[in-house]
C-alpha cells in the first residue's frame, strides 16, 4: 500500500488562493468540448496528445488556473491520461496550480533586466500591491495580494532585453519601467473594472 | 524603391543595412497583408514555386546561410539531411521561443512583420516538401500569438497558404503552437517533444537528428525564426549575391540585440562582418554611460563566454601577419569571435561596466540555469543549483578561496556529460567568468572585503562587493 502523504495528494488538491472571486470555477460544458476538439483537430491524425497544452492554455486563460478537477478532463479530451496531463502540468512555469489575481504581474529578472533595476523593480511592486517578497518561494512562485486583486512572480527573460527592466501585466508587455511608471500602470488597471 | 520613414526616434544608424528588420519601427506598417503585398511581399514565394524543391535547396546551400537561432548551422544543409527515399511526411517547425536571455529580435518580426515569417516559411516547407507546419512561439507573446493567427488567416485567403497554392498544386497547413516558459522548449527536441504533448525533455541526439527522425517519429526540419526569413531574403536576391555580402563563411545580414550599460541598447540590422564589437558599441551604441569605461562583453547570448575588455587577443591581418587587439577589434560575424573562445550565438551582446560586479553577474545566469534546467540528466540538473549555491556565498563574502575552484570545476564536470547543448550553455559562463575574473571572485572571498563597496553607487545597492582595491 502508497501511504498517500501529503506529498502525493499535492496533485489532488488545489492551492486556495484569494484570486478566485474573479475567475469562475471550472465546469465542464460541450462548448468547453467544442473549442478543446478544435485544438484537436488542429494536430495531425491520432496525435491527440498534442493537443494537451492548447487545452491547457485554454483552461487557464478562462479559469484562471488548472484546477485539480480540471487535468481528468483536459486528459478526457486529448486522449490521455491524467497523470500524464499532472506531468505536463508540473513541469511548465507558464501553467499555473494555483488561481492568480485578476491582474497578473511577471517581472523579468534576468541579468539584462536585473541590470537596469529588474529585482529592485520587483520588491517594489511588491509593496505596491501588498505582498512579501518572501511569499514568492521557488515552490510556489507566485504570490496574490490579499484582495486577489494582484498576484506577481519573478519571471525570466522576456526576450527584450535591451530595454529593460520589463514587466508584462496580464497580456501586456511594459518596458523601461521605472518606479513611477508602474505606479501609473497599476493605478490605471485598479480604475478598470 | 519607396522612401521608408521610420518612427521618430527609431531611425536606423546609417551603418545599418535593414533587411529582415525593413518594416520594423515603420510609420504607417501594419502586421496586415495589405502592408506587407504593398512593400513587395510574396514575390520570393512565387519565384521559388515556379522552381523544383531541389533547385530551391541548392540555392539556399549555395547562399551560405547559417541558423540564427544559435548554432549557426548551414540552412540549406540541415534541409538536405531528410533522408533520401523518405516515405514519410516531412514537418517543419519554426523555433520562435527566443528566450535565450539577451536576445531579443524574432519578437519584433512576429509582433510587425509576420507575413515575411510566413513567407520565409512556406519557401522552406515547399523545398523540403513539408505539408504541415508548425511555429512554436513562447507563451510570453500571447499579443504576437493573435497577430500570427490573424496572419495565417490572411495568407490563407490569398492563397498563399492551404490548399493549391498560388495554383501549383502544393498544399500546405500551418499551425501555431504556444509553449508555455520553459528555456527548454528552445532547444529543438525539447521542441519536439513539447508539441507531442509530453515533457519537453530534449532527446540524445547522435545517431538520429531531428532531420531523420523528429516529430512524431518524421523527418523534421526546426529553423529558427531569423533563419526563415532569411531565406526569403536568398530567393529574393539570389544564391550567390546573397553569398558575396558580407563575412566569407557566415554571409547576409545579422540582427544584434545590445543590452545593458551602453547610452543606446537596442536592436541593430548589420552586414555580418562589417563593423567590429568596438565599432558596434561606440559608434552605433553610443558608447559607454557618463563616467564608465566597458568592462566586458557577452557576444552571443547569456551561454556564450564572457570577454574580458582589457583582454590581448590575438587576430589575423588580411595579408596573414599576427596582430594585438583587444575584443573592440573582432570583426561581428559567427567565425571571428568562435576563434576567440566564445560565440556570437543569437545575437545578444551584453555589455558590462566598470560598475558591475562580476559575481554578481554570474550568480545571476546560475540562477537562471538552475530554474531551467528539465531536470533529466544529474550533472545539470544536480550541478546548477550547486553552481548558485556557490556563487551565491561567493557574493555574500560567505565562500573560501576554493569555493571559486569548486564553481569551475562543477561546470567542467558537468559539459559534455549531459544530453543536450544546455550543459555545455550553463557551464561555459561559469568557466569563463571564474577564470577571467578570478581575481573578483578571490577578493569577496576574503572577509575584509566582503562588504566593502566599489563606488558610491553600488554602496547604496549594498550588492556589488568586490576588489580590493
Ligand atoms: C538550451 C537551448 C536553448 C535554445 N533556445 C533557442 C531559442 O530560444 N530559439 C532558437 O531559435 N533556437 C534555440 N536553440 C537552438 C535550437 O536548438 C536550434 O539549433 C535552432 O532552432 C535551429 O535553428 P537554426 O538552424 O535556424 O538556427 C536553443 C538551443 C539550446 C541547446
Ligand atoms: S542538459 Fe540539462 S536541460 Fe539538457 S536534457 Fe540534460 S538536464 Fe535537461
Ligand atoms: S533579461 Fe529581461 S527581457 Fe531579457
Amino acid at each position: 500500500m502508497i501511504e498517500l502523504t501529503d506529498d502525493i495528494c499535492a496533485l489532488a488538491k488545489d492551492v486556495p488562493s484569494p484570486g478566485e472571486k474573479f475567475y469562475p470555477v471550472f465546469e465542464p460544458t460541450p462548448e468547453l468540448a467544442a473549442e478543446a476538439h478544435g485544438y484537436v483537430t488542429m494536430y495531425p491524425e491520432g496525435r491527440e496528445q498534442s493537443a494537451v497544452l492548447p487545452i491547457i492554455h485554454m483552461v487557464q486563460e478562462k479559469f484562471g488556473f488548472i484546477s485539480a478537477r480540471s487535468i481528468p478532463w483536459i486528459a478526457e479530451m486529448c486522449k490521455s491520461t491524467p497523470i500524464h496531463v499532472a506531468g505536463i502540468v508540473s513541469f511548465y512555469p507558464g501553467i499555473r496550480r494555483k488561481c492568480p489575481g485578476k491582474w497578473h504581474i511577471r517581472v523579468c529578472h534576468t541579468i539584462a533586466c536585473a541590470m537596469s533595476g529588474g529585482e529592485d523593480l520587483l520588491k517594489f511592486i511588491c509593496g505596491k500591491i501588498g505582498v512579501k517578497p518572501e511569499e514568492m518561494t521557488e515552490a510556489e512562485p507566485m504570490a496574490v495580494s490579499a484582495d486577489g486583486l494582484w498576484s506577481i512572480e519573478a519571471v525570466e527573460c522576456l526576450a527584450h532585453c535591451g530595454f529593460g527592466p520589463n514587466v508584462m501585466v496580464n497580456d501586456t508587455l511594459y518596458s523601461q519601467v521605472t518606479p513611477e511608471k508602474i505606479d501609473e500602470v497599476l493605478e490605471d488597471y485598479r480604475r478598470r473594472d | 524603391m519607396s522612401e521608408i520613414t521610420y518612427k521618430p526616434g527609431h531611425e536606423p544608424h546609417p551603418r545599418e543595412t535593414r533587411r529582415i528588420f525593413r518594416n520594423i519601427d515603420r510609420v504607417g506598417y501594419t502586421p496586415s497583408i495589405e502592408s506587407f503585398l504593398e512593400d513587395g511581399g510574396y514575390e520570393a514565394l512565387k519565384k521559388a514555386l515556379a522552381m523544383e524543391p531541389a533547385a530551391v535547396i541548392d540555392e539556399v546551400k549555395k547562399s551560405g546561410l547559417r541558423g540564427r537561432g544559435g548554432a549557426g548551422f548551414p540552412t540549406g544543409v540541415k534541409w538536405t539531411f531528410i533522408p533520401r527515399g523518405n516515405t514519410k511526411p516531412v514537418y517543419l517547425v519554426c523555433n520562435c521561443d527566443e528566450s535565450e536571455p539577451g536576445t531579443f529580435k524574432d519578437r519584433f518580426i512576429v509582433h510587425q512583420d509576420p507575413h515575411q515569417l510566413i513567407e520565409g516559411m512556406v519557401i522552406a516547407c515547399y523545398a523540403v516538401q513539408a505539408h504541415y507546419a508548425i511555429i512554436y512561439m513562447r507563451e510570453e507573446f500571447p499579443e504576437a500569438a493573435k497577430i500570427v493567427r490573424e496572419a495565417l488567416e490572411e495568407a490563407e485567403k490569398n492563397g498563399f497558404v492551404g490548399k493549391n497554392i498560388q495554383g501549383t498544386g502544393y498544399d500546405l497547413k500551418i499551425i501555431l503552437h504556444r509553449g508555455a516558459g520553459a528555456y527548454i522548449c528552445g532547444e529543438e527536441t525539447g521542441l519536439i517533444n513539447s508539441i507531442e504533448g509530453v515533457r519537453p525533455y530534449p532527446r540524445i541526439k547522435p545517431p538520429f537528428f531531428p532531420a531523420a527522425i523528429g516529430l512524431y517519429g518524421c523527418p523534421t526540419i526546426v529553423n529558427n525564426v531569423e533563419s526563415l526569413c532569411q531565406v526569403r531574403q536568398v530567393l529574393l536576391r539570389g544564391g550567390e549575391a546573397y553569398a558575396s555580402e558580407g563575412a566569407q563563411r557566415s554571409p547576409g545580414t545579422r540582427i544584434i540585440g545590445v543590452s545593458g550599460d551602453v547610452k543606446k541598447p537596442g536592436y541593430y540590422e548589420i552586414i555580418s562582418g562589417s563593423i567590429t564589437y568596438g565599432e558596434l558599441l561606440y559608434d552605433l551604441c553610443g558608447g559607454p554611460k557618463e563616467g564608465r569605461k566597458f568592462k566586458a562583453i557577452i557576444p552571443g547570448g547569456a551561454s556564450a563566454k564572457v570577454m574580458r575588455c582589457d583582454e590581448v587577443l590575438t587576430g589575423r591581418n588580411p595579408d596573414g601577419s599576427v596582430r594585438k587587439m583587444s575584443i573592440f577589434g573582432v570583426p561581428m560575424d559567427l567565425d571571428s569571435i568562435a576563434a576567440h573562445g566564445s560565440m556570437s550565438g543569437s545575437g545578444g551582446v551584453i555589455v558590462m561596466d566598470d560598475s558591475r560586479s562580476m559575481p554578481e553577474m554570474l550568480r545571476n545566469l546560475n540562477r537562471f540555469f538552475a530554474w531551467e534546467s528539465c531536470g533529466q540528466c544529474t550533472p545539470c540538473r544536480e550541478g546548477n543549483p550547486w553552481m548558485l549555491k556557490l556563487s551565491t556565498r561567493i557574493c555574500e563574502g560567505k565562500a573560501s578561496p576554493e569555493d571559486v575552484d569548486l564553481l569551475k570545476s562543477v561546470a567542467d564536470n558537468i559539459c559534455g556529460r549531459t544530453v543536450c547543448a544546455f550543459g555545455e550553455a550553463c557551464s561555459w559562463p561559469v568557466q569563463a567568468f571564474t577564470t577571467k575574473f578570478r581575481e573578483e571572485f578571490l577578493a569577496l572571498t576574503k572577509p575584509i572585503n566582503a562588504f566593502k563597496p566599489h563606488n558610491p553607487e553600488s554602496a547604496e545597492a549594498r550588492k556589488y562587493m568586490t576588489r580590493e582595491d
